[in-house]
């Protein structure tokens, strides 16, 4: 989660002390992810050590406000001309368990899948009642939190219908004779380097 | 809820097509009920039963095992004409590909189900307007179903499934044949009239569709195999900004 570029975004319309950058945090993503002070204090820290905020005033309360840097504006800048990169190296707890449990003797597949599709729908259930109270937003936070619930409720839909895909996938695989367990490999496989091969050191 | 909030009730209903080896389980021992305000929605596979499912609810199809309930009627034990006109009464369906007259005008296709009941036109007229009405379509009531959008065809067919105070709604894929968006109208239309204490079962594959529904039931070579309630308060979120 971008807390560090969200953070230097808020602080792009004016300073902030950190209380208040968690409540303007919360209230712009409808408090899905909230963040505690501890979270906020040191992202502080990272981004005045690397120059894109810096200490302001103390006011009367003794409220320590940060502002942000012409290079923290360049960031925050960069940041909403970007793509967000979703990397293939991003562990998916559950496309990790359905791979392991395929490989596995004993194991009821489909009941596995359909124990995920529950939950998931249960998810989704909960998702469309939230969303379902405002069909209209009346305001800035409440579009900014159906937009937010509308970035769940898809991903939930995207895991209901690949977990649908792989039920199909699966019943192929089975009537083809695929979906056999995989024996653990005898072979221990050997640390470091593999070793070159003939054709290769040729 | 008590007993009587029950509208429609499946008791260990099985449905077989041939016999022999060649036969094929369609559904296998289900039992569902749905509730006065109640929707709920039935998921599954291609083939696993849940339009087999409707057919029977309907009372389109006996079963050819267990007792379908509707408004405490057993359906076994009504004659053809008796069956017939609890289906016009209490019954209203809700197809894919919206089943309107296309020679009749929105109004009249709302009021067909009460005419075929005996009533008059000029009678049926006022529960016909009242429907369209709810659908928010009262100013479409002399268009024929050629100058509707298919959102607004579906609308017209939740207004003839509801009309003359019809209690129970049976859907199959009602949004299928529908964009996102009006597909999400259309279901809006459906929840609001259970919420206002109809029943209903929808029929669909649309995972964020079924959603909507109070209960989930999936099915699985004709067997329910597992079910999602939707909890009261949402754990998930912590609520809507003021």
């Amino acid at each position: 989660m971008s807390v560090r570029q969200s953070l230097l975004a808020i602080l792009n319309q004016g300073p902030c002390y950190g209380y208040q950058l968690r409540a303007e945090f919360d209230r712009r993503t409808g408090s899905t992810w909230p963040l505690n002070v501890g979270q906020i204090y040191n992202t502080l820290d990272r981004l005045e050590r690397d120059g894109l905020v810096q200490k302001a005033d103390i006011d009367a309360d003794g409220q320590n406000y940060v502002e942000i840097t012409d290079a923290g504006r360049a960031e925050v800048a960069d940041w909403l001309g970007s793509p967000v990169v979703r990397t293939m190296a991003t562990r998916d707890e559950l496309a990790i368990k359905l791979a392991i449990a395929v490989t596995l003797p004993g194991v009821d597949i489909a009941q596995v899948i359909q124990v995920q599709r529950t939950a998931t729908m249960r998810t989704l259930q909960e998702l469309t009642r939230a969303k379902n109270a405002t069909a209209d937003p009346e305001s800035s936070e409440q579009l900014a939190w159906l937009l937010v619930i509308d970035s769940l409720i898809f991903a939930a839909e995207a895991e209901a219908r690949w977990l649908d895909h792989s039920e199909h996938r699966l019943a192929r695989a089975r009537a083809a004779g695929l979906a056999a367990p995989l024996p653990l490999n005898t072979a221990v496989p050997k640390r470091g380097r593999p070793a070159k091969t003939a054709a290769a050191s040729a | 809820m008590t007993g009587s909030d029950i509208l429609l009730q499946l008791d260990g209903v099985s449905m077989q097509y041939g016999c022999g080896e060649t036969a094929i389980t369609a559904l296998a021992g289900v039992d569902l009920s749905v509730r006065c305000g109640e929707l709920v929605a039935v998921m599954g596979a291609s083939g696993s039963g849940k339009s087999t499912l409707l057919t029977v609810a309907g009372g389109l199809t006996p079963p050819t095992a267990g007792e379908v309930i509707v408004e405490g009627h057993w359906l076994s034990q009504l004659s053809a004409r008796e069956l017939a006109t609890l289906r016009r009464r209490s019954l209203g369906f809700v197809f894919q590909d919206f089943n309107l007259i296309p020679s009749l005008t929105a109004l009249e296709n709302v009021s067909l189900p009460l005419e075929l009941d005996g009533w008059t036109s000029k009678r049926a007229h006022r529960p016909a307007v009242d429907a369209l009405n709810i659908v928010e379509l009262g100013d479409r009531a002399q268009h024929f179903p050629s100058d509707l959008s298919g959102g607004q065809q579906q609308r017209v067919a939740i207004a003839r499934a509801v009309v003359g105070g019809r209690s129970l709604i049976l859907a199959d894929e009602p949004t299928g044949a529908l964009d996102s968006t009006t597909g999400e109208l259309v279901l809006r239309m459906l929840r609001s009239r259970v919420d206002a204490g109809a029943g209903g079962i929808l029929v669909t594959h649309d995972a964020r569709h079924a959603a909507w529904a109070d209960r989930i039931v999936f099915l699985r070579d004709g067997r329910i195999v597992d079910e999602s309630r939707a909890s009261a308060v949402t754990s998930l979120l912590s609520g809507l900004p003021a």
